[in-house]
């Protein structure tokens, strides 16, 4: 069974509390490598069959309409996970 | 001359014939205020479930505060695309009176029927207090009862209420009046341009994150100020309503 990974970012522009709030965490844990923290999310839709070419682009279109907000948030990919389950 | 009852929660036609749908969806909070708030205007609610595909006949539809779908992947993102929302979509295009309040502004938003997002406040807390709103816009369905300027105070409580869009909707919203409430004296959640409250170019459709349906009724809504200041939401829709016949 195949699976198709969707990954969406806040936009570059948009204010992420979350990401702050991590990087606060970072720095108390004594993290101190990093700078700025932005927090983003993984989607893995489970196929049945094969992951088609058809069926990445009904995720594309999953992937503006549901599961990012065009107006604060990027979807950066949509791709088949590598890894076989 | 017909009785009017004298409890407000009793089950009577109210006497503007105006029948005002309030929605639930499951985690869904101030229906029940909402719904009192709309009977205490002189209107019969109407409850509507999230699964309901009709909107029941109903000439106006509020959009209550809560967490619908328990915010799920965003506020109101699930809730954008319940069955019920087709027929509110459809019904808001072609007119009809739409509030929505908090959750009900988010979904709203997510459903596309009103310009831009909500995010996570700035100061990452969840916020609740008493606050000032200045009315920018009286010419709406849902604030004709108000004064154009006018400085309102009802509650706002709320986690994810930061109002954002890009410079041009932003610029466009101000230019053609669209911003319909902005915060006074303090923006508790980081919104861009202090903007509490929208609505769309029709004026028929209203978001905004604080809560009337919290202060129609003395002892019950901010202790300071009038108290009852949200009123002015219901009864202008009412009015609006009975204007058209």
């Amino acid at each position: 069974m195949a699976r198709v990974v969707v990954e969406v970012m806040p936009k570059p522009e948009i204010l992420d509390p979350q990401g702050k709030a991590i990087s606060g965490g970072l720095t108390r844990l004594g993290f101190t490598g990093f700078g700025e923290v932005r927090q983003g999310k993984r989607f893995e839709l489970e196929v049945d069959g094969e992951a088609t070419e058809e069926v990445l682009a009904q995720a594309r279109e999953a992937a503006e309409k549901l599961l990012s907000n065009p107006v604060i948030e990027n979807v950066v990919a949509v791709r088949v996970a590598e890894d076989a389950s | 001359m017909t009785a009017v009852a004298a409890d407000p929660t009793a089950e009577a036609t109210a006497e503007s014939g105006v029948s005002v749908g309030v929605v639930t969806f499951p985690g869904t909070l101030d229906d029940r205020d909402a719904a009192r708030a709309v009977r205490l205007a002189g209107a019969n609610p109407v409850n509507l479930w999230h699964a309901d595909s009709t909107l029941s006949g109903v000439d106006a539809v509020i959009l209550p505060g809560g967490f619908s779908y328990g915010d799920y992947l965003r506020c109101g993102a699930i809730a954008g695309f319940a069955p019920i929302m087709e027929s509110v979509v459809a019904a808001a295009n072609a007119g009809m009176p739409v509030l929505g309040i908090c959750n009900g502004f988010q979904i709203l938003c997510e459903s596309r029927l009103l310009p831009g997002a909500l995010i996570r406040n700035d100061h990452q807390h969840f916020i609740c207090r008493d606050q000032d709103l200045v009315v920018e816009n009286a010419n709406t369905a849902w604030t004709s009862d108000y004064e154009q300027g006018q400085t309102i105070r009802i509650p706002l409580k709320n986690g994810e209420g930061g109002f954002v869009a890009t410079d041009e909707v932003l610029d466009e919203l101000e230019s053609t009046g669209r911003v319909v409430f902005r915060y006074q004296g303090f923006n508790p959640n980081g919104s861009l341009r202090d903007i509490a409250g929208i609505t769309n170019e029709a004026g028929n459709v209203v978001g905004l994150m604080p809560h009337p349906e919290h202060a129609v009724e003395t002892g019950f809504g901010p202790e300071s100020g009038g108290g009852i200041d949200g009123q002015g939401f219901f009864s202008s829709a009412v009015r609006t309503l009975v204007a058209k016949g």
